[in-house]
């Protein structure tokens, strides 16, 4: 008798253990993320002290002793160009691909899908290195030089002289970056659509593209906005591409100006000075805010994108219960 | 009667002109949209060949082997990078993996609840973190602390990146073994632990194997967290608080200098990289193809005859 309950007991210590290993390591990530924030705000904390909010709304960038100024907003409006550039090319081609794959034959729609998640599987320094040495020549030559020939003195858009390493590239780059993930989670989204919405639509006498009018855009709309969301998070978040394509200019010069110049973002300027910067001076503090800035502007949009996915895709388990 | 005729014939050419535009409509959409995905996969097929096309004519045996040459000789190699992405993967692995299974246990096992909802909602949005900011997380508490560039440093925020991966494919797999599983241990008066460690975990291994792969495979590119944690280095391992090497960093590197012959030594570290990285993403491939119905198809199966 005592020897069974002495078993017992063992046993569930030995179980209690277990449970509370897991959930330790189950909410390692929630002190992560509160670290993080921590340490990111503590230590960016002497350039809120020296420039205040104006570290936002300020352009200048100087790291030379004694006159040291430095001011955000060239980097937020240039990783806000080069994001909102690369959803405009790669959310559309995305959403075509998903509509593509999921009601491609799987003979034809495996492969295709299996090669368009690979471009999510090649690293962003060998994009970088194929984007400067390769796609950056053919894409000047062959589009940016003709366009700015053609409207360079009307448009402020095409002006300023097509070198390579400008918005554009950079923002071609992270739109075919995005693409896998885009087009995945909205293959997944429009698989949920349940199976008697478009059998309703091809009874209705639809051809293929109005079922997809009629049935799945409506039904899944929520869910592509969360995806597009998704991949602009990729873009905001995505560094060393962009940083080798966009041409590293600081201060008042990296303000976006025209698609043909250089620019720089929150990720490139912290990846190019961040080593060279000295802990003791505002220039770390300051790269450091950069960072927290970006933090913040990636928190908002990762968590707006999978509260819409996830939204969508319960609805998808509800429907094939009932 | 006449009339009646005469109406029919209109509608007739109404409704087919009505379709014929509509199946025109239709058409044009299956191009556009076969069009996006040739679109993609350009990118992909360019950056294959000119990395093979190129990184061929960089590869030796010394240039695999040997440390790097001076800047703009076009001599040595990548040794260092190579060893170092290894040593880089392999620790990385040893701090994220049993994170990121137990985590993955806690989600699946005991997920039924408003933290472990909490957790997986914050697994998910920390996954798409931007890596650059964990590579500051560590430089600010390990390297700050420590006074100088250490190997931890990088393993640790590679290891950030990687236990989401893990714990997320890791809480997939172990959904998909059957709950009668776990019945007959607990009808056997086993441990919890000793069923989730020697049934559930040993039946989901081959979905967890391949969520740890393509977590390496995910880390192996990643250059943004290794700038400031182990800034790259042009000699062999040394120890863990010195500067280490790495390919991802070696690439960059060699691609800022102005010669062409370090960009030809690029394309050829790219290369390397890039057979390790596609290696182990359609080795998962390969071995899912050849198992006939594949891991989820065996589960189905089992548990049809289960219920027979």
């Amino acid at each position: 008798m005592d020897k069974t309950n002495l078993n017992l007991k063992k046993r569930i210590i030995s179980d209690k253990v277990f449970k509370i290993g897991a959930t330790v390591a189950g909410t390692y990530v929630l002190v992560i993320v509160v670290l993080i924030a921590f340490q990111l705000i503590s230590e960016s904390y002497p350039i809120w002290e020296e420039e205040g909010l104006s570290f936002i709304t300020k352009t200048d960038w100087n790291a030379v002793e004694d006159r040291e100024s430095f001011g955000a907003l060239p980097y937020i409006l240039g990783t806000l160009t080069t994001s909102a550039i690369a959803m405009m090319i790669g959310v559309p081609l995305s959403i075509g691909i998903a509509m593509f794959i999921s009601d491609a034959p799987p003979k034809i729609g495996a492969p295709l899908g299996f090669m368009v998640e690979l471009l999510a599987a090649v690293p962003s320094v060998i994009y970088g290195l194929w984007g400067l040495f390769v796609f950056r020549i053919y894409f000047r030559d062959w589009f940016e030089t003709p366009l700015h020939n053609a409207f360079g003195d009307n448009v402020w858009l095409f002006s300023g002289n097509p070198y390579g390493l400008d918005i554009l590239t950079a923002s071609v780059i992270l739109a075919i970056m995005i693409i896998p993930t885009v087009s995945a989670v909205s293959r997944e989204i429009m698989k949920a659509v349940p199976q008697q919405q478009k059998e309703a639509a091809y009874m209705l006498g639809a051809t293929k593209w109005e079922m997809f009018k009629l049935a799945i855009f409506p039904y899944s709309k929520t869910g592509l906005i969360g995806a597009s969301i998704l991949g602009l998070g990729r873009a905001v978040g995505e560094t060393m591409a962009v940083t080798m394509l966009i041409g590293n200019a600081t201060g008042i010069g990296a303000i976006p100006s025209s698609l043909f110049g250089p620019s720089q973002t929150m990720s490139s300027i912290i990846a190019n000075e961040f080593v060279e910067a000295s802990p003791a001076s505002i220039h770390m503090p300051a790269l450091i805010g950069i960072g927290l800035i970006l933090l913040l502007i990636a928190i908002v949009i990762n968590v707006i994108a999978h509260l819409l996915v996830t939204r969508m895709l319960k609805i998808k388990e509800g429907a094939i219960n009932n | 009667m006449n009339s009646i005729q005469d109406r029919r014939q209109e509608y007739r050419s109404l409704f087919k002109q009505n379709v014929a535009k509509r199946l025109l409509v239709d058409k044009a959409v299956r191009i556009i949209v076969f069009s996006c995905v040739i679109i993609a996969i350009i990118p992909l097929g360019s950056i294959l060949v000119e990395v093979f096309k190129n990184g061929l004519t960089a590869i030796s045996i010394e240039f695999l082997t040997e440390t790097p040459g001076s800047a703009g000789s076009g001599e040595g190699g990548i040794g260092p990078a190579i060893q170092g992405t290894l040593i880089i993967i392999g620790l990385s692995s040893i701090i994220g993996v049993p994170i990121g299974v137990m985590s993955g246990v806690f989600l699946s096992e005991y997920g039924d609840n408003a933290l472990a909802r909490f957790v997986r909602f914050f697994n998910d949005v920390f996954m798409e973190f931007p890596s650059i900011i964990l590579g500051i997380f560590a430089f600010l508490i390990i390297v700050l602390v420590l006074g100088h560039f250490s190997v931890w440093a990088g393993a640790f925020a590679l290891s950030l990146i990687m236990f989401p991966i893990v714990a997320r494919t890791t809480e997939e797999s172990l959904k998909m073994v059957p709950m009668t599983y776990r019945e007959a241990g607990t009808a056997l008066g086993l441990k919890k632990w000793v069923i989730t460690f020697r049934i559930v975990i040993s039946a989901a291994k081959s979905g967890m194997v391949t969520g740890i792969l393509l977590s390496v495979s995910r880390i192996g590119g990643e250059t943004a967290p290794l700038i400031m944690t182990i800034l790259g280095s042009s000699q062999f391992f040394s120890s863990m608080d010195t500067p280490m090497d790495a390919l991802p960093l070696r690439i960059w590197r060699l691609s800022l200098l102005p010669y062409d012959s370090a960009q030809l030594q690029g394309w050829g570290a790219a290369l390397v990289l890039i057979m390790i990285i596609l290696g182990i993403n359609l080795g998962i491939r390969y071995y899912f193809m050849n198992k006939k119905n594949g891991f989820f198809g065996q589960l189905i199966k089992q548990r049809r005859n289960a219920i027979k």
